[in-house]
């Protein structure tokens, strides 16, 4: 008896301390999407070279905030890295969610001056552009567009096009031609099929629509404040061109969105385009690569910037990557974004199909034949404009949700009453977060 | 075990039951006594769950006061009693009407009841994501079944803010008549056979025994289910989520919907806290007149 208990309990109690006896371990929280996917692959670099396992625990978008921001107001100790929205910078900096990371970043000589600037801004800094850093730059990302470039060639259409509309049917410089092309597909047949114009954002319940329609908004000039005068939104936020991009957008979505396309955000749009159904998308450059790959039974496609109108804009996406202050693994996690910041871990991540922000990647003479989108990318990175980035971002998101969504998709009252109540709700916000 | 049946019978009848209530008491008292008073409290103060270190103020009556004054939440009421009304008239008639078909003995009974008991089963995210495949004016079958009976062309159930409110009264009919169904189902079965023996030999038409004899009996069931579905229906949330996520812009959102959002996405938890007591005495005080009412009919 004696010999089997020594048989049976000898492996039993070596397997229970080499489990404990394993390597440390992180993890690292992000939404469920491709880079994701990317990240996780070039992870086991970090593993392979420090011994340290990397757990991830990706979220579904839909329900990437709720997530994410209960597990930082809980103070919660599941995530010791965090890749959060760049309007997140604001509240994790404020309320201490995030570690601040001047003294590691000196210490360890990663300098800021590295990383796109605009990106930078953007994911890292608060008070916004002041050299206070809560974030290293992971993921660059901005709104843009993909389009059928097979139907686009195609000569019968080219010439109904231009004899239609006086110019090439090509790459939209400009919202009013993004119109007249995806009004042009709208209807349509090819090949036996009923085509539609552009998937664009129109969901509800997190942040689609108000992603969707700020790219038009900042195209057509439209600022959230009076730059000297912060906080003071009338005449800026629902300025008479910021109307009319409202407008502008509920015109899209009534002339050129497929049927149903009523609450559709990233994968409602990315289905309606990978199934045939539209000639346009609207969606993160985070998809392009997958879209690309996927390009099959004559599907090419093409991509560009957010279009021009009265100046030139895009929305921001892309997050930056935050070691969570609850986190009882500091100093590992630390090490993995020393790691992540090196620049030769930024050329695999850009390879494997993440978006660095290190300008060494950005800057080498090969980055903009590396990937068709890889031009469009630097452009808009250029351009781009963020939603507020204030501590309470989701109350500043919420209504602007909710009156956009009526007016676009439910065609409630008028685009400038639209703009002037989500002012009062957003004065009401700041009122209560003693900022004005 | 026998020391414990030993000990058992020291007790009084009394200290049993006791033994007995306590645990329940206990778990009562702490999930839902104490977070209620708890909710009470932060319903007079400016309290906001995610800003760490701010000290909430008491702020009186203020929040109560905003949230009636303020249109919006009129609004949601609206909404919140459209959609309640309509599925519970709704869940009322077919139920019934269901319920007096499978009254009635004929070949497969058994199986569809099964049949007709199995969309409750379901889970209501999984009901609210298919449903919005259904209501899909592409490829959803809805459309192709209403266009098949007339044609009205393409049209989006769930994109258009005429169509969504019922569009959820539709799902949730769907979903939930089964169970008003198999309520008034025991009340028909409930139903001595002698009092319709004795209609019989009263010449009483098949109309009036309906009328005098199934109505009456069944009646007292009817609005027990109708309660149920009446409490629940008010504090709807995950069925209508994932089937509208409460739009077109909020034209299906729900007073629980907007509770959510003002708790656990802007964080006003004082307000929200306002709120949810405002839904609570709301729904308590319906829920009381409606069971003296049905006591009344019962006693009739």
């Amino acid at each position: 008896m004696k010999k089997i208990l020594t048989v049976f309990l000898i492996p039993v109690f070596a397997l229970f301390f080499s489990l404990n006896a394993k390597a440390e371990s992180l993890t690292l929280g992000w939404a469920a999407w491709d880079p994701a996917n990317a990240l996780q692959e070039l992870s086991k670099e970090f593993t392979a070279e420090t011994g340290i396992d990397m757990n991830f625990e990706f979220v579904p978008w839909t329900s990437f905030a709720d997530r994410m921001l209960n597990e930082l107001n809980n103070q919660g100790k599941t995530f010791d890295l965090l890749i959060g929205d760049s309007q997140w910078i604001g509240a994790g900096a404020t309320y201490g969610h995030y570690v601040k990371l001047n003294d590691f970043f000196d210490a360890n000589g990663i300098s800021m001056d590295d990383f796109n600037p605009a990106t930078v801004y953007a994911y890292s800094t608060w008070p916004k552009g002041t050299p206070n850093y809560y974030a290293l730059p992971a993921m660059g990302d901005a709104l843009a567009w993909a389009y059928r470039k097979d139907w686009f060639d195609r000569p019968e259409l080219q010439a109904e096009f231009k004899s239609k509309h006086g110019y090439d049917l090509g790459v939209p410089k400009t919202w009013d031609e993004l119109y007249d092309m995806c009004s042009f597909f709208q209807g349509r047949e090819i090949d036996g099929v009923v085509r539609y114009g552009a998937a664009i954002n129109t969901e509800r319940g997190s942040e689609g629509i108000t992603m969707g329609v700020t790219a038009a908004m900042y195209a057509w000039g439209m600022e959230y404040e009076d730059p000297n005068n912060p906080y003071s939104m009338d005449g800026y936020f629902n300025s008479a061109e910021a109307a009319e991009a409202v407008e502008f957008y509920r015109k899209m979505y009534e002339d050129c969105a497929p049927p149903g396309h009523s609450d559709a955000y990233m994968v409602a749009n990315l289905d309606a385009y990978k199934s045939g159904q539209v000639a346009f998308q609207m969606n993160w450059y985070a998809f392009w690569p997958g879209v690309y790959k996927e390009d099959s039974d004559g599907r090419e496609s093409g991509f560009f910037a957010n279009p021009c109108q009265n100046v030139c804009a895009a929305t921001l996406g892309g997050q930056g990557i935050s070691v969570v202050s609850y986190s009882d693994k500091q100093d590992l996690a630390l090490e993995y974004m020393k790691w992540f910041a090196r620049p030769d871990i930024q050329q695999k991540w850009w390879d494997l199909g993440g978006y660095s922000c290190h300008m060494d990647v950005l800057g080498s003479p090969d980055f903009v034949d590396s990937a068709v989108y890889a031009q469009g990318f630097l452009d808009s990175m250029g351009i781009v404009k963020d939603f507020w980035q204030e501590p309470t971002f989701v109350e500043l998101m919420l209504p602007m949700q909710e009156r956009i969504h009526d007016y676009v998709v439910n065609g409630k009252g008028s685009a400038q009453e639209a703009l002037d109540k989500i002012i009062e709700d957003w004065e009401e916000v700041f009122e209560a977060d003693g900022k004005i | 075990m026998k020391g414990a049946v030993k000990k058992f019978k020291g007790l009084s009848d009394k200290a049993i039951a006791w033994l007995f209530i306590t645990p329940t008491l206990i778990l009562l008292l702490a999930i839902n006594i104490y977070p209620l008073i708890y909710a009470i409290r932060m319903s007079f103060t400016n309290f906001y769950a995610n800003k760490i270190g701010r000290e909430p103020k008491f702020v009186g009556l203020k929040n109560y006061k905003k949230i009636l004054g303020k249109e919006e939440i009129w609004e949601k009421m609206q909404i919140t009693a459209h959609f309640v009304c309509w599925t519970l008239v709704l869940q009322a008639l077919i139920g019934l009407g269901l319920a007096l078909l499978l009254n009635r003995k004929f070949k497969g009974n058994e199986l569809l009841t099964t049949l007709i008991v199995l969309p409750m089963m379901l889970s209501p995210a999984v009901v609210g994501v298919f449903w919005t495949y259904l209501y899909n004016p592409q490829v959803g079958l809805f459309n192709y079944v209403v266009n098949f009976f007339y044609d009205f062309g393409v049209f989006d159930m769930i994109g258009s803010s005429t169509l969504a409110p019922w569009s959820i009264v539709i799902v949730d009919t769907w979903m939930w008549t089964p169970f008003t169904m198999l309520i008034c189902l025991a009340g028909l079965r409930s139903i001595p056979n002698y009092l319709y023996e004795a209609a019989e030999v009263d010449r009483a038409s098949k109309w009036q025994q309906f009328i005098h004899i199934t109505l009456p009996s069944v009646l007292p069931f009817l609005l027990l289910a109708l309660l149920f579905r009446g409490i629940e229906n008010f504090k709807m949330f995950d069925l209508v989520v994932e089937l509208t996520s409460g739009g077109p812009g909020s034209a299906t959102e729900l007073a629980s919907i907007n509770l959510k959002r003002e708790a656990f996405e802007k964080w006003k938890t004082g307000y929200s806290s306002a709120f949810a007591v405002i839904l609570f005495v709301t729904i308590f005080g319906f829920g009381n007149v409606y069971v003296k009412v049905m006591n009344k009919i019962k006693e009739r």
